[in-house]
């Protein structure tokens, strides 16, 4: 039995190992990254495979059973088993939790092994490891391009600097950098006044509402980077939307949720994000507020990544108060009859071809603006499959990648050609992107319409 | 606050699925939540009502006439052999699957040179039944492990098929590694997507047909495993057809399965095209009842419980497998409203000694009066607007009598037919 607890009692001819035995508890507990957690449970049913966008097109990707449960098993029997580089190659799109039938935590162990694979087998000097590191932190690069904003849309797309770019680190010249707003959200936030507006603005609507005046509705907005520095009008459409329902919304402290960090194994980055992040956010849900983002990656980040792979203090907290921005309305307010009852004219007035970002799929959120907007007079919503759009945050930005992202894009591009609308409509920042990208459609968040449906 | 619907369906399954479109095609307003996706990914794809007797006898020719002897307690029983056929009759409305020409049932090779008794299989299978006397020529790929064309084919002439069989393993072109995915194969056939030959880019379509055409002798019919394509597997089946000159078929595989995804793809269309709503993703976990009527059942998302409430409910979870129902070393039990579940308090009495005996366990589930309403150990009804349908229903051994999509087809249906018509 090795190293493994005896099993007191133990009576062959009637088989009973005793309440004490845990026959799993062979292995010592250890803080280092663990790839274990779940492994027993994969019994190789092999459909986490069916779901995975890269296995589908990429011939070299060995698929997530493998990355997860199988090189968990090969780390134990070899002791010098180094971490597949394939690990790279996984897009973090997260479809396979969703697949398993045993509920293993797949994405985690992915998560743990690039971490493990960066940390350990990747060379720091590397122009690979550099590219993935600026990539992931776009935050940085967000926030310097926002101090002038014309000037870095400008410059960000211009041919001769991304010819360099993608020779000298691998960063693709196929595609176009996004508008940086020239005004932040946190900019038109402050201008507006900040906390203190939006509640004035809330405890107004209450009364309109016929609501007490100090009813406890409250959230804490978690914005994320695209929303602050290029989509600005998504995160002044959330807080119209809360303030309309009566809420006061806060914009705490934050950096960025840490989605691109963890697809690219950097999770000493992540994780100095998410301690920022927790910290301001389990104060205020402390306080009574509720955490909501209108960016499923960023959701699902909060929810789901950080627990699985930080013990940061307050963790649990903010992860099981954390929900997406239409989700929480959903749960607490009439929306849906609301948007029934509503019309929408003008700019928003569009057939929509809307696709479910792989990160809203995994939240159970895929089928949600569907079937709110379905009803919806004066604009159409069309789901475009459940193909992957491809793009996967930094994946499709990376030279090498750049073709296999569009092939797994095509089926969602040509849905999108086949679909009524020439408008395209997603929660996610980056699938946005590659939408626009594929089809040349504007794409808009449902927030957006959301806001044109029910704030007059 | 809760998400609210007339009917609330609990599980993904064939059961679930059912349940969901007919209680919609009956005018509610239905709403469908699954821990995870669909458990017909793992399904082969073919639809059985009844392909042996629960005294082992078949392969049954007429499973509706069959089902006229099974025992009291078998849910074919409650709800009806009548029902049965209706149910069917919505399958067949909203799928392309063959087989409801007859009541008798179909008799398709399976991926280990067997011949299974299924009443309906996908148009896929159509050219593949073993009633047809035309020689077949099986084709395996190399990197495939779990279907030997060789090994199939000689199964399939021991189990003395009228016609001639013969297997052939070949390489898919391209040379994709050994363990490609069976989405790789069947993206490439979808989209005839590139593939290097001896140097030369071909069409997947058109170098897989080239390679089977070098190993076809005569026969008049040719079986892949089921990798013909996810989208567009009728495009894919015709242009081999062609390009080969005989018929082409699927034989389906064991999961994950490329048929079992059609199905599945097909069916949550055909419940969006109902108007229904649905979700995959999170465990229903606890609930709230007033007395025997639920009132708001709890979804965990990463610590969040998100309630959802309806009028009725339908509780289409699964059964041991799909862990619908759970069992540790004293008990078998119903883990989201614990319905009664009858077992033996020994547990040396859920199972036969011998692995291929009659099993106790294989037909644990939960027993409902005849409106489909699970029943507490007393048989009073456990609560008055839950019912039950599918493989977490006790009474009966699917794995056995291939009845497992009947019953779950049949139940489905009349759950959702019952809540629809006791929704307000």
């Amino acid at each position: 039995m090795s190293d493994a607890q005896s099993p007191t009692d133990f009576d062959p001819v009637e088989p009973n190992t005793g309440e004490d035995f845990e026959p799993v508890d062979v292995f010592p507990d250890s803080n280092d990254f663990d790839l274990r957690p779940g492994a027993d449970s994969c019994f190789k049913c092999s459909v986490c495979d069916t779901n995975c966008p890269v296995a589908e097109v990429d011939d070299d990707f060995p698929g997530p059973k493998f990355q997860g449960p199988e090189q968990w098993r090969l780390k134990q029997t070899d002791d010098d088993y180094e971490i597949d580089d394939s690990v790279m190659s996984c897009s973090n799109c997260m479809r396979c939790d969703n697949a398993c039938p045993s509920g293993v935590p797949l994405s985690q162990m992915h998560n743990t092994a690039r971490g493990e694979y960066v940390e350990n087998q990747m060379s720091k000097t590397d122009l690979e490891y550099w590219r993935n590191r600026i990539l992931s932190n776009y935050r940085l690069s967000a926030s310097i391009a926002s101090k002038v904003p014309r000037l870095a849309t400008w410059g960000m797309n211009f041919g001769p600097a991304r010819w360099l770019m993608e020779k000298t680190m691998g960063v693709t010249k196929e595609r176009d950098f996004p508008d940086f707003a020239t005004q932040t959200f946190r900019e038109w936030w402050a201008e507006r006044g900040g906390a203190d507006a939006s509640r004035r603005n809330a405890q107004q609507r209450r009364e309109e509402l016929g609501l007490d005046r100090n009813a406890d509705k409250k959230v804490a907005y978690f914005h994320g980077c695209y929303s602050n520095y290029n989509t600005v009008d998504v995160a002044k459409a959330m807080v119209r939307v809360y303030e309309h329902y009566g809420y006061e919304v806060v914009a705490p402290e934050q950096k960025c949720s840490g989605t691109p960090m963890f697809a690219n194994g950097m999770l000493e980055d992540a994780r100095r994000h998410a301690e920022v992040n927790v910290s301001s956010m389990s104060d205020l849900v402390d306080q009574g507020y509720d955490a909501i983002a209108s960016c499923t990656s960023c959701s699902m980040a909060l929810r789901q990544e950080y627990p699985e792979l930080f013990d940061i203090d307050g963790i649990e907290k903010v992860s099981s108060n954390t929900f997406e921005a239409v989700e929480y309305l959903r749960i607490h307010e009439d929306v849906k009859e609301d948007v029934q009852e509503a019309q929408v004219s003008g700019e928003l007035a569009e057939e929509f071809a809307y696709h479910a970002p792989c990160h809203a799929r995994n939240q159970g959120l895929e089928r949600q603006s569907v079937e709110l907007f379905r009803d919806l007079e004066g604009a159409g919503i069309e789901d475009v499959g459940e193909s992957c759009s491809g793009i996967s945050g930094t994946y499709g930005w990376k030279e090498e990648k750049y073709e296999k992202s569009m092939e797994i894009g095509e089926e969602m591009f040509d849905h999108m050609e086949h679909a009524e609308g020439e408008v395209g409509m997603t929660e996610c920042p980056t699938c946005a992107m590659q939408m626009e990208h594929g089809t040349g459609y504007e794409i808009r968040h449902p927030l957006e319409l959301l806001e044109a449906a029910i704030v007059e | 606050m809760a998400i609210n619907s007339d009917v609330l369906v609990i599980g993904g399954g064939l059961a679930g699925l059912t349940s969901a479109l007919k209680a919609a095609r009956e005018g509610a307003d239905v709403r469908l939540v699954s821990y995870k996706q669909s458990s017909l990914r793992h399904a082969s794809g073919l639809v059985d009502l009844l392909g042996y007797t629960p005294d082992g006898e078949g392969p049954v020719t007429d499973p509706y006439a069959a089902m006229g002897d099974l025992h009291d307690a078998h849910p074919y029983k409650t709800v009806g052999v009548e029902t049965v056929r209706e149910a069917m009759g919505l399958f067949d409305d909203v799928t392309d699957y063959r087989g409801d020409h007859t009541d008798t049932n179909a008799l398709v090779p399976t991926h280990g040179g067997t011949v299974k008794p299924t009443a309906r299989y996908p148009t896929g299978a159509a050219a593949g039944l073993a009633s047809d006397d035309r020689d077949v020529l099986l084709v395996g790929l190399e990197s495939m492990v779990d279907f030997d064309a060789p090994h199939a084919a000689a199964h399939l002439e021991a189990a003395g098929v009228p016609f001639d069989v013969r297997g052939e393993t070949i390489r898919f072109p391209g040379d994709l590694q050994a363990d490609a995915k069976i989405t790789r194969y069947a993206k490439l056939l979808d989209t005839n997507g590139e593939v290097a030959v001896r140097g030369r880019k071909k069409g997947a379509r058109d170098a897989l047909a080239e390679r089977v055409n070098t190993v076809r002798e005569k026969e008049a019919r040719v079986g892949f495993p089921a990798i013909l394509g996810d989208d567009h597997t009728d495009a894919v089946r015709a242009a081999l057809e062609e390009k080969i000159g005989a018929d082409v078929f699927e034989v389906p595989m064991g999961p994950p399965s490329l048929p079992g995804l059609r199905l599945e793809d097909r069916l949550f269309e055909a419940l969006d095209e109902s108007g229904a709503s649905f979700e995959t993703g999170n465990p229903v976990v606890d609930f709230d009842a007033d007395g025997d009527t639920i009132e708001t059942v709890y979804i965990e998302k990463n610590g969040a419980k998100i309630p959802n409430s309806a009028d009725q409910y339908v509780l289409a979870t699964g059964g041991l497998v799909g862990k619908g129902i759970e069992s540790d070393r004293e008990s078998v039990h119903e883990p989201i409203f614990d319905c009664h579940i009858e077992h033996g308090e020994d547990r040396y009495e859920w199972f036969d000694g011998d692995a291929f005996g009659d099993h106790p366990f294989a037909s644990f589930g939960v027993e409902t009066d005849e409106t489909l309403r699970p029943l507490t150990a007393s048989d009073s009804v456990e609560f008055e607007n839950l019912r039950a349908a599918g493989s977490v229903l006790g009474g009966y051994d699917f794995a056995a009598e291939k009845s497992g999509s009947g019953v779950s087809i049949a139940t489905g249906y009349v759950a959702g037919e019952n809540a629809a018509a006791e929704a307000r």
